[in-house]
C-alpha cells in the first residue's frame, strides 16, 4: 500500500479534477463553451495515478480524459478554464480549444484530435533529449484509449519506442468504449497488455477503479522506465462514466456494465475513511476547497479578454521574414 | 557538381555547423546511405546524428516535431515524397499547425524526392506540392538547381518553421554544374528566380520541369523569334507573388508549366493570382501545361505522353504568343 500522503493528495487531484469537469459540464449546458466539452469522469483514478508519478522536466501527452494527470502534473483549474473559454490569456490563445490544450514549455504536449498522433513526438522529445545528452531520468508518459490503441500513428510510435528502447509509460484507459463502440469490437486479444510484449514494452494491468491499484501499478511503470528498464504499458480497467463529450447522453451503455463498475471516487474515498486514512469532515473540505479553486479560476478567465479577431496576430509563420530567409552561420 | 552532390555537401556541412541538427529515415546511415545516397559516408562521418528509422513514415514526422519541439534540428528523409502520404497527419494537421495553435516554433526539415522518372509508376513519382501548399503553416521548396539544392537545403535548416524540400529524383544523378558554394548567388529562401529573361511571354515553372522550359524557351527564340521569360518559382508556399507579377507585366502572357496533377494545386494557384492581381497588364488568357489528370503511368511510353515535353511547351507557347 502507498504511504498514506500519497493517497491524499491522489484523493485531492481526483476530487478537483471531478470539480473541473463538474464545472465545465455546467458552463456548457449554461452555453458559455463553443463546440464540445470532454469529461474524465470514471478515469480520474488511473488518471491522477499516473499524473502524481510524472516529474518536473517529464513530458506528458495527455488523451481526452486526462484532467486527474494534467493536474497532477501542473496544470491549474485556471489553465484550464482559460482554454475553454477561448480567453487570449490561455496556453492557445483562442485558436484552439477543449482539452487540445498544452504547453510545449512545461512538458504539457497540446493534444491534436487524430488519436495515437501524440505518441511520436513524445517519442521525438525523449531522443532529441539523449542525442543531447540530457535525458538523464525523465520519462515521458502517453496516454491513449482502447479506441486509439488501433491507430496506425500509434503503432507506428510504439515501434519506435521499443527500437530506441525510449523511457516511455504508454497509459492505456481500456473504458469499454471508443465513442459508442464497445471494446469487443476495438479489440480481438485477451486485454490489450497482451500486444506489449509485440512492441518490446513491459506490461502491467490495474483495476481502473481502485486508485490504490492505479497507484500501485503507475508507479511500478515509472520506477522501470526511470531506471533504465525500457519501455512500459500500463492497462487499466475501468468505464468512462459520461459520453464521449457532454453532447453525448452514452443511453448506449447497458445498465448491466455500469452497476458491475464503480465510480473510482466515492470507492477511493470511502477506503481512505475506512482505513483512517482521511476523516469525513476532511474530505468534505477538500470537496468544497476543491470547488472554490475550480469557481476562483472561472471567475478570473471570465474577466481576462477573450480572442479578438480584429486585433489578434494571424500568422501561421513564426519566420518573419521568409522570402529572405538565409543560412548564416 | 551534381544536384545529389551538393545535397550531399549541404547535409555534411549541415551536421558539422549545426550541433542541433539531426537526420532519421530510411535506410539512410551506413555504407548504403539512403536509396539515393544522399547521405552516403555521413553516419560514418557523424557517428550517431544519422539514424536509420523503421518503416514509420508517419511516426517519423511525428518524432521530428516532437524534436524540433525539444530544441533540436531534426531532418527527415522519405525514402519517396509517395510515402510521404502515409504522414499526411503529422504534416498537415501536426506540424503545420504548431505554431499558430502554440505561439513556439515548430523548425523541422522535410526532404522529399519528388519527380517522375521512366518506369517509376503510380506510386514513386508524384509531386506532393498540391496537398502539401494548401494547408497553412507549411513551407515548401522545390530547387531546381544545383545551386539551389546546396542553399535552399541550408535555408531550410535555418528556418524556424516546418520547411518540405522537394528534391527532383531526375535531378539528382542528370543535372551537373560547376557550381561553387563560395562564389554562387544565395538567393533568399522564398525568392523566385528568373532563369532567362525575354519580352513575349513568361513560363513560370518549377522543379525539374524547369529545365524543360529552358529547352523550350531556346528553340522558341532560335526557331521562331519568340523571347520567353522563364521564371523558376523554387518556393512554392509562400509564393514570390511580386516576382510573378512582375514578369507579368514586362510580357503581358503567362503560361505555367509544371510536372503535377492539373487539378487545382500550385498552378491554379499561380494562375488565379495572375488573374487576380496581374489582370491589368494581361494580353491574353493565363495558360496551364500539367501531367495528366491520370495517376503517373508505368510504361515508358506512357509516361513519355503524360508528361508535358519540349514540344507541347514550344506548342503551347506559340499559340500563347499569337493570341
Amino acid at each position: 500500500m502507498s504511504d498514506p500522503e500519497l493517497r491524499r493528495r491522489l484523493y485531492r487531484v481526483m476530487v478537483l479534477a471531478r470539480a473541473c469537469d463538474d464545472r465545465v459540464a455546467a458552463l456548457k449546458a449554461q452555453g458559455e463553451i463553443a463546440g464540445s466539452a470532454f469529461l474524465g469522469r470514471g478515469q480520474e483514478a488511473f488518471s491522477g495515478a499516473a499524473g502524481l508519478c510524472l516529474r518536473p522536466g517529464d513530458v506528458f501527452a495527455p488523451a481526452i480524459r486526462d484532467q486527474a494527470a494534467r493536474l497532477a502534473f501542473g496544470e491549474t483549474p485556471l489553465d484550464v478554464m482559460r482554454v475553454v473559454l477561448g480567453r487570449r490569456t490561455g496556453w492557445m490563445r483562442g485558436r484552439d480549444g477543449n482539452i487540445h490544450r498544452g504547453d510545449w514549455s512545461r512538458g504539457i504536449l497540446p493534444f491534436i484530435s487524430h488519436l495515437g498522433a501524440m505518441a511520436a513526438p513524445v517519442a521525438g522529445v525523449l531522443l532529441a533529449r539523449r542525442l543531447g545528452g540530457r535525458l538523464g531520468d525523465t520519462v515521458g508518459a502517453i496516454a491513449i484509449g482502447e479506441g486509439g490503441m488501433n491507430t496506425g500513428a500509434l503503432h507506428e510510435a510504439l515501434v519506435v519506442i521499443g527500437v530506441e528502447r525510449l523511457p516511455v509509460v504508454l497509459l492505456v484507459a481500456d473504458n469499454c468504449y471508443a465513442y459508442s463502440t464497445p471494446r469487443e469490437r476495438s479489440y480481438a486479444c485477451r486485454d490489450l497488455a497482451e500486444r506489449a510484449a509485440g512492441y518490446g514494452f513491459a506490461a502491467q494491468r490495474c483495476d481502473g477503479t481502485d486508485a490504490d491499484d492505479c497507484l500501485r501499478a503507475c508507479q511500478a511503470a515509472f520506477a522501470a522506465a526511470r531506471r533504465g528498464s525500457g519501455p512500459q504499458m500500463v492497462v487499466a480497467d475501468l468505464l468512462r462514466l459520461a459520453g464521449h463529450g457532454t453532447h453525448d447522453d452514452a443511453s448506449y451503455v447497458p445498465a448491466e456494465l455500469r452497476s458491475r463498475y464503480g465510480d473510482c471516487l466515492p470507492l477511493f474515498e470511502r477506503t481512505l475513511i475506512r482505513e483512517g486514512v482521511l476523516s469525513a469532515e476532511e474530505a468534505e473540505r477538500t470537496r468544497a476547497q476543491c470547488r472554490a479553486e475550480v469557481e476562483a479560476a472561472l471567475q478570473q478567465a471570465r474577466s481576462e479578454p477573450a480572442a479578438d479577431a480584429a486585433t489578434d496576430e494571424w500568422r501561421v509563420y513564426s519566420e518573419s521574414d521568409l522570402l529572405n530567409l538565409r543560412w548564416r552561420r | 557538381m551534381k544536384y545529389l552532390e551538393a545535397i550531399r555537401l549541404a547535409l555534411g556541412e549541415i551536421l558539422a555547423e549545426e550541433p542541433r541538427a539531426f537526420f532519421y529515415g530510411q535506410d539512410i546511415a551506413g555504407p548504403f546511405g539512403g536509396a539515393f545516397k544522399a547521405t552516403k559516408g555521413l553516419s560514418e562521418r557523424f557517428p550517431g546524428r544519422v539514424l536509420n528509422s523503421p518503416i514509420v513514415e508517419d511516426a517519423m514526422a511525428g518524432l521530428a516535431i516532437g524534436a524540433a519541439m525539444e530544441g533540436a534540428r531534426p531532418i527527415i528523409e522519405y525514402q519517396f515524397a509517395d510515402f510521404a502520404s502515409i504522414a499526411f497527419n503529422q504534416l498537415v494537421n501536426h506540424a503545420a499547425t504548431t505554431y499558430w495553435r502554440t505561439g513556439r516554433s515548430c523548425p523541422l526539415v522535410i526532404r522529399l524526392p519528388v519527380g517522375g522518372t521512366p518506369g517509376g509508376g503510380p506510386f514513386h513519382c508524384q509531386m506532393p506540392e498540391g496537398w502539401l501548399t494548401h494547408h497553412p503553416g507549411l513551407v515548401v521548396v522545390a530547387p531546381a538547381t544545383v545551386a539551389d539544392a546546396y542553399f535552399m537545403l541550408k535555408d531550410a535548416v535555418a528556418c524556424r518553421d516546418p520547411v518540405c524540400v522537394l528534391e527532383h529524383k531526375y535531378l539528382y544523378y542528370h543535372l551537373e554544374s560547376d557550381f561553387d558554394p563560395a562564389t554562387a548567388e544565395h538567393l533568399g529562401l522564398g525568392r523566385a528566380a528568373l532563369r532567362r529573361r525575354g519580352e513575349d511571354l513568361t513560363i513560370i515553372s518549377w522543379s525539374g520541369m524547369v529545365h524543360r522550359a529552358l529547352a523550350a524557351a531556346a528553340e522558341l527564340e532560335s526557331a521562331h523569334g519568340i523571347a520567353a521569360e522563364v521564371l523558376d518559382l523554387r518556393c512554392l508556399k509562400p509564393l514570390d507573388a511580386e516576382s510573378i507579377l512582375a514578369s507579368l507585366a514586362h510580357t503581358g502572357r503567362v503560361l505555367i508549366v509544371h510536372e503535377g496533377f492539373p487539378y487545382g494545386g500550385v498552378a491554379a494557384e499561380v494562375l488565379a493570382l495572375c488573374c487576380e492581381r496581374g489582370f491589368a497588364w494581361l494580353d491574353a488568357p493565363p495558360q496551364r501545361l500539367s501531367a495528366r489528370d491520370t495517376p503517373v503511368p508505368f510504361h515508358p511510353d506512357l509516361f513519355a505522353a503524360y508528361l508535358p515535353d519540349e514540344r507541347a511547351i514550344v506548342q503551347a507557347a506559340l499559340e500563347l504568343a499569337s493570341f
